[in-house]
């Protein structure tokens, strides 16, 4: 029982971490209608950035947070340089344009970074594991995830719910052509949509980083999880995405965890780790083409003009 | 001395694509006038709206609003000056509530000198139509039409404009609703509000507006007073099918 | 995707026949010039660009003519060259065997997916197809006796027995070249043929064929299944190639490749892709020699083409405009 509920809480931390690389994606995708194949890339450049800048200044958070920051000014740039020029355009011509911009990435971190990949160590009080029921400790740093996470995920309720930019969002995500038609720079709308994404994103890479991995082409893994995500969660919709990266975090962690065990049951020793390890990775699609069979446009479409 | 008008199109030619649509279409309003678009469907009074907002840009000829030339302008900035649309098809913003749809794109585009007050605030809003006011909190796709088109209005009135432009505003309206559309128009143009309208109620026009357009296939093939237009059944039959 | 009026290059009568009869007879040299040389690399890769752009070649049949965006394309390439494998490992080297469980098993995965996946559109469906493949990723990386995430080696050939040995770099090099021009043939003659008008009808109206009285949920799973195939077969041909199996051949970032290459070369030409594979690979070698970062050029390099070149490199040699 215990184990279960550790494994739940593995699960939502996970969820919690796909909701801030879901989220940023399903912004872009739902108002600017364009597929970011680079999104990951913004994902990694956000661990980076935290390693170097926690090694530099000696504090976890100092470096989380300028890193935070080095994320959203790279998102900003990028959209001005190159993502506005693909706006309206074909989604084959994003695929082709954002994967060259992946390719790029990879590169751009093994020039400056070299090929082995970053460290990024907790300072010593997240190091420890807090008793939260009888008899199960948990990760403080993995509390701390959820936690932060739970507050951007309320941050960005009130961002979208509760002020004019939010309004203005929501307004986009179903007619653009009407929000410039009444006086809002959309130009300047887009950018910002897309640099809180790609902060989200970066956000997402370093909190991650302590517990798996700096390293190239760390994006390319989770950015399928991502937009299997968007996809459940309904296309644009942030409290999809927030449901939705529950679930699937759920269900991988779920999967992972209990698939072989199931397995070791009923096949041998080998076949049980090796067709376990392959099923388990399996939920999170089987998941997603269950929702789509019975919800076509996700959980939560937004109501597009 | 006379003051230039508020609004000078002088030979727009617009396309869809490869299409061309307009052939040179002129038309000029002045400030506090009531100017009306008529014809038949198709014939290119939305183009010509669209054109003058910047969101299908003429290809040639000019536009000049409160003395600026905008045929070039994105969209954005042709609303800044101060133009606001009431769109065909109202299309209000389906996933935020009447409310929302008030005050997301709220501005003062009356114009920088003067530091004129805004005219149009929530609660003038409402007091036009008070029916906004009961639904505030409801989301905008659950209204009925009537609701959406007042909300429509009301989301134009907001930012302020000078030149408030309708397109089909009692389109698809029961008569009762239609009635009260025209009778806000009414006091709209009343209070001095400069309106250019496209819609198909020639008497409800007649009434109310100045003067009128009418175009054919791309190009203006009549203007006049609506003591003329009320006098030209030749022209209501011709060109408008009445 | 694009709806609006399109004129699709469904022959090989065009001007642009010029640029393609000389890439053919630069590809039909390249053993020649490499025996002159004496530089047995030059055979090697490209060879890798043949058999890759059967693979795009094979996308571009759904993707470009029939409007499919399958993102799962490289699944078959694994599957394809895991039938290879595996068979190889258990003992079975005729590639009278190998080849034809190649295909069959390529395309009956791409039934399966076909089946469930051509009910959606849009971006469900690539979605869908990418699930598809992750799938096969991650039960390839389960696959212990087949060498896991870390592969497995090839250590023969598929045999022929007498009839030809794979062994032979200049002649396993002249097979995929004419398999690659039957592949073209064998699109070309599709694409002419009555269910492939119907296949491109359905592409930018589809209510329209349905209203017609085509079944073209059909129709799109024989061109599916098809083109699944083909790329099966491409995909025995790399294991054959690079004597080597990986779940890597099946990555996500792979389909990316296919789909670059397709886009790349013009999505609209029968010879897009083999021209698309061409220009990715060998930008990709000459870069990688002129630089240890290729891909800082390469990769804006990809994003300035999306971005002012509406049709790929076929529209740079005259083809005609994507709609």
């Amino acid at each position: 029982m215990l184990y279960f509920i550790e494994q739940f809480l593995n699960g939502v931390q996970l969820g919690m971490l796909l909701f801030l690389l879901a989220a940023g994606l399903t912004l872009v995708f739902g108002i600017m209608d364009l597929v970011n194949l680079a999104h990951g890339s913004l994902y990694m450049i956000g661990a980076y950035f935290a390693a170097t800048f926690a090694a530099w200044t000696e504090s976890f958070v100092l470096g989380a947070v300028l890193a935070v920051i080095a994320a959203l000014v790279v998102g900003m740039a990028l959209e001005v340089v190159a993502i506005r020029r693909l706006y309206g355009r074909d989604h084959l011509d994003h695929v082709l344009g954002t994967f060259g911009l992946l390719l790029f990435f990879n590169e751009l971190v093994r020039l400056v970074w070299g090929p082995a990949g970053l460290t990024l160590s907790l300072p010593s009080p997240m190091l420890s594991a807090v008793q939260v029921l009888p008899g199960l400790y948990y990760p403080v740093y993995r509390l701390v995830i959820i936690a932060v996470t739970l507050a951007v995920a309320l941050f960005l309720y009130v961002l979208i719910m509760r002020t004019r930019l939010g309004m203005l969002i929501r307004a986009g995500a179903s007619n653009r052509e009407m929000v410039g038609a009444l006086g809002v720079n959309i130009k300047l709308l887009y950018t910002l949509i897309f640099a809180l994404g790609a902060a989200l994103a970066g956000f997402a890479g370093l909190m991650q980083a302590p517990i798996l991995t700096v390293q190239i082409g760390m994006g390319e893994n989770i950015l399928i999880a991502a937009f299997v995500v968007v996809t459940i969660g309904g296309i644009g919709s942030i409290r999809g995405a927030f449901v939705a990266a529950l679930l699937v975090g759920l269900a991988d962690t779920v999967g992972r965890t209990f698939v072989p065990d199931l397995l070791h049951r009923f096949l041998s020793n080998a076949a049980a780790s090796g067709l376990g390890r392959g099923l388990s990775s399996m939920m999170i699609y089987l998941l997603m083409a269950l929702v789509l069979i019975v919800r076509p446009e996700g959980l939560f479409p937004a109501t597009r003009k | 001395m006379a003051d230039a008008p508020l609004l000078e199109v002088t030979g727009i030619e617009t396309s869809y694509g490869l299409s061309r649509v307009l052939f040179g279409v002129s038309l000029k309003i002045e400030t506090g006038e009531m100017v009306s678009l008529l014809g038949r469907n198709g014939m290119g009074k939305t183009t010509t709206v669209r054109s003058i907002m910047g969101l299908t840009p003429a290809a040639a000829g000019s536009i000049h609003f409160a003395g600026k030339e905008i045929r070039l302008l994105p969209a954005y900035r042709v609303a800044k000056l101060g133009i606001g649309l009431v769109p065909e098809g109202r299309q209000v913003f389906p996933n935020l509530t009447a409310h929302e749809n008030l005050v997301a794109t709220a501005a003062n585009h009356r114009g920088a000198n003067a530091g004129r007050d805004r005219i149009w605030t929530i609660d003038t809003v409402h007091a036009l139509f008070p029916r906004l006011a009961e639904r505030a909190g409801s989301m905008a796709n659950v209204l009925s039409g009537g609701e959406q088109q007042m909300l429509a209005i009301g989301r134009a009135l907001m930012t302020n404009p000078r030149l408030l432009i309708l397109d089909e505003a009692t389109e698809g309206l029961a008569p009762l609703i239609r009635d009260e559309i025209w009778h806000c128009l009414h006091r709209l143009r009343a209070a001095g509000q400069s309106i250019l309208v496209i819609d198909k109620n020639v008497e409800a026009l007649t009434r109310i507006a100045d003067r009128h357009y009418v175009v054919e296939r791309g190009r203006v093939v009549w203007t006049g007073s609506s003591a003329e237009l009320a006098n030209a059944p030749d022209i209501q039959h011709r060109y408008l099918g009445i | 995707m694009n709806d609006a009026l399109q004129t699709w290059r469904v022959g090989l009568v065009d001007p642009r026949a010029v640029i393609n009869a000389a890439v053919l007879f630069v590809l039909a040299l390249v053993p020649v010039y490499a025996a002159a040389v004496g530089d047995p690399f030059t055979i090697t890769l490209f060879n890798r660009i043949i058999i890759l752009a059967m693979a795009a070649l094979s996308l571009n049949l759904i993707m470009g003519f029939g409007g499919m965006v399958s993102f799962g394309h490289a699944a078959y390439l694994g599957i394809g060259g895991y039938a290879v494998g595996i068979l190889a490992k258990e003992g079975v080297g005729s590639g009278l065997v190998q080849w034809p469980v190649a295909v069959a098993a390529s395309a009956l995965f791409a039934l399966v997916v076909g089946a469930l996946s051509l009910r959606t559109r849009g971006v469900y469906f690539i979605m869908i197809t990418l699930a598809f493949a992750q799938m096969i990723y991650y039960v390839a990386i389960g696959l212990d006796r087949y060498g896991g995430d870390d592969g497995l080696t090839i250590y023969r050939r598929s045999s022929f027995d007498a009839l030809l040995d794979l062994n032979n770099k200049t002649l396993f090099y002249y097979l995929c070249l004419a398999l690659l021009l039957a592949s073209i043939y064998l699109v070309w003659r599709i694409l002419n043929s009555r269910f492939g008008l119907v296949i491109q009808g359905a592409r930018s109206n589809d209510r329209r064929m349905r209203a017609i009285g085509f079944p073209t949920f059909r129709y799109k799973l024989v061109c599916f299944v098809i083109a699944g195939a083909m790329c099966g077969l491409a995909g025995a041909l790399l294991a054959n190639h690079t004597n080597f199996i990986s779940p890597a051949m099946m990555h996500w970032t792979r389909s990316g490749d296919l789909i670059v290459m397709a886009v790349l070369g013009g999505m609209n030409a029968m010879f897009g892709p083999l021209i698309g594979a061409m220009a990715f690979l060998l930008l990709n070698e000459w870069l990688s020699r002129l630089t240890d970062y290729p891909d800082l050029i390469l990769g804006p390099l990809l994003l300035l083409v999306a971005i002012y070149v509406h049709g790929g490199i076929d529209a740079l040699i005259g083809g005609g405009r994507r709609g």
